[in-house]
């Protein structure tokens, strides 16, 4: 029997996941947004037949294509480490996964095949509006391909529409639409791709201000920065209202996270959101320790945020841990007793199975039925274990959401100086708009580690923790792979940022 | 129409410039993938251990029974 886990294993199995999704996450929303500025550019070349605006449009077209290539099948060795790292959960979850994305992948095919194909050599060989027709369809096509990969990542977050089969040990779909249109899916969508937008934004404002700031192609850097700054603004307002949407879809259905999220330790009425505070790294679940060394809170405010009522109430870890029978909150220490028995009639069953005992295969089915809920639960050694590292979790969505506060406003500035025609003496502006493009990458991956590490110790919510969902390998034989990938994603980093650099020397084509 | 794909891919390819230096990363970057690291590092651990459904589900679910301590917290 598997008394102990080697958690050293799990956890470098952990880190290399979180490695290669960091890495990939670098070169998708760059991809998801920039596909639709371009799409911007070229729309206004076709509507004016102005050549300035065809040589702004092959500019970022360009750029767009070097991020492309290099990112792609970057997510692919995901895919190997599911096989060989987590092969538990890889099993567990096949039937669910599987239709996502082999749609995922029948779009990505095509569209590669087709309509890239079109949009990089097609532009003397058809009409510009076919032309124009090969580019929207990159941007919408890429955007609904990542739509499937964020269904899956919903579904592991707020499980629905399935059946656990313990003949076949799978999850096994029910309901596709109950699937595809889970509230977490939804926002998790409509939240990236709003931020990808956003981050697109950011990346040719930026480097549009390192043009104003070298004196050198200013006509095109103004005009591109108008396209990205009305775009940014509005996507960075669309952010916000989609992140209003998450923060309450997860106050819903993972309250622990949105807890982790806040630091707060105890529920409250009319709770008060944190602006911004110093967390107690010492402070336990259920400890009388105090939460935060400084904080600032914004009265009222998270209770509005997770349950849209001013006087609502707002479970804190402690609660979700130890149970509050005054909220119907049931403790963490119930759902293990319940997990412990689902995994015993578990057990039972496979017993009856294997002895081919069909009466008592029967019974202990119809008794894991009442407490397959909480199978997942049985697997914890003790009720604070159901807490995500708070710490990580609070700051990296604090980061997060004070630059998604920071940018509109640079967006909004860029507008204003446009308006007033002095962009190019904004020396200032310019470097902020710089600056802006590597905060912008901060707060892609700090969205990424809140929606991660904010659902520890969980591979499937409430039903797979991490340690059950990984394969048994040794430590030595991870870390190995994981070095590896270090390397070669750094490699791929490294020649991005110099042909990238290179090709921004070089500039648009001269007319 | 066979030949104005195909004239369309190879006048495409060829009027490449960026695009030379970006299909040899990506295909070097393929490369080492699936012929090194998927090869050498990364078998499916289920398939490569047992020959049938039946056995890969029958260890899966053993794994889920047998799995019982966390061994330690998340923090």
């Amino acid at each position: 029997m598997i008394e102990q886990v080697d958690l050293s294993q799990v956890n470098w199995a952990r880190a290399q996941f979180a490695l290669t999704a960091m890495y990939h996450w670098i070169f998708v929303p760059l991809t998801l947004g920039l596909s639709f500025l371009v799409a911007f550019f070229e729309s206004i070349y076709v509507k004016t037949g102005n050549e300035d605006w065809k040589r702004i449009t092959k500019f970022w077209m360009t750029l767009f294509g070097i991020n492309f290539a290099i990112g792609v099948a970057t997510g692919i060795i995901m895919e190997f480490e599911f096989g060989t790292n987590w092969s538990n959960y890889s099993w567990m979850v096949g039937d669910i996964f599987g239709a996502p994305l082999a749609i995922e992948g029948i779009f990505a095919f095509f569209l590669e095949a087709t309509f890239f194909a079109l949009m990089f050599f097609g532009w003397d060989r058809v009409s510009k509006r076919f032309h124009l027709f090969s580019t929207w369809m990159v941007a919408i096509g890429s955007n609904l391909s990542a739509l499937w990969i964020l269904v899956a990542n919903g579904w592991m977050q707020f499980p629905v529409g399935m059946a656990f089969n313990p003949d076949t040990a799978r999850f096994e779909m029910q309901n596709f639409w109950e699937v595809l249109f889970s509230p977490v899916a939804i926002s998790k969508f409509t939240h990236t791709t709003s931020s990808a937008f956003l981050l697109a934004s950011l990346f040719v404002v930026g480097v549009s201000c390192w043009y104003l700031m070298k004196g050198r192609h200013q006509l095109m850097a103004k005009r591109s920065i108008a396209v990205a700054a009305v775009f940014g603004f509005l996507a960075a307002s669309y952010c916000g209202l989609t992140g209003d949407e998450a923060a309450y879809t997860v106050s819903q259905k993972q309250p622990m996270k949105l807890a982790a999220m806040e630091g707060l330790y105890k529920g409250e009425v009319n709770a008060g959101a944190v602006v911004m505070g110093i967390i107690n790294s010492a402070k336990q679940p259920g400890d009388e320790q105090k939460d935060f060394i400084f904080a600032v809170k914004v009265p009222v405010a998270l209770s509005l945020l997770a349950n849209r009522k001013l006087d609502s109430f707002v479970p804190g870890i402690d609660d979700l841990v130890f149970g509050n029978d005054e909220q119907g909150i049931t403790s963490v220490a119930t759902r293990m007793e319940r997990g412990r028995l689902a995994i015993e009639y578990l057990a039972a069953f496979k017993e009856a199975k294997d002895n081919n005992y069909e009466p008592a295969a029967q019974e202990a089915l119809r008794q894991f039925d009442i407490y397959k809920d909480d199978m997942g639960y049985g697997h914890l050694n003790r009720p604070s274990d159901a807490a995500p590292p708070v710490a990580t979790t609070f700051y990296a969505f604090h980061i997060m959401v004070v630059l998604g506060t920071l940018f509109p406003l640079v967006f909004l500035a860029a507008l204003y100086f446009l308006y007033k025609g002095d962009l190019e003496k904004q020396r200032l502006f310019q470097l902020v708009g710089l600056l802006c493009i590597p905060l912008g990458y901060v707060a892609q991956q700090s969205g990424w580690v809140v929606a991660e590490v904010g659902r520890q110790p969980w591979a499937i919510q409430g039903l797979l923790p991490v340690h059950v969902a990984n394969t048994n390998l040794t430590t030595g034989t991870v870390q190995t792979t994981f070095f590896i990938f270090l390397g070669l994603f750094t490699m791929l980093l490294i020649a991005e940022i110099k042909i990238m650099v290179k090709q921004i020397q070089i500039g648009p084509e001269e007319k | 129409m066979i030949h104005t794909i195909y004239t369309f891919y190879r006048d495409g390819f060829r009027k490449m410039q960026v695009g030379k230096k970006l299909w040899a990363i990506i295909f070097i970057k393929l490369f080492i993938m699936f012929a090194v690291l998927k090869a050498f590092f990364f078998p499916d651990f289920l398939n490569t251990r047992f020959s049938t459904d039946h056995e890969r589900a029958g260890h899966v679910l053993g794994n889920f029974i047998q799995s019982k301590k966390m061994g330690g917290s998340n923090d």
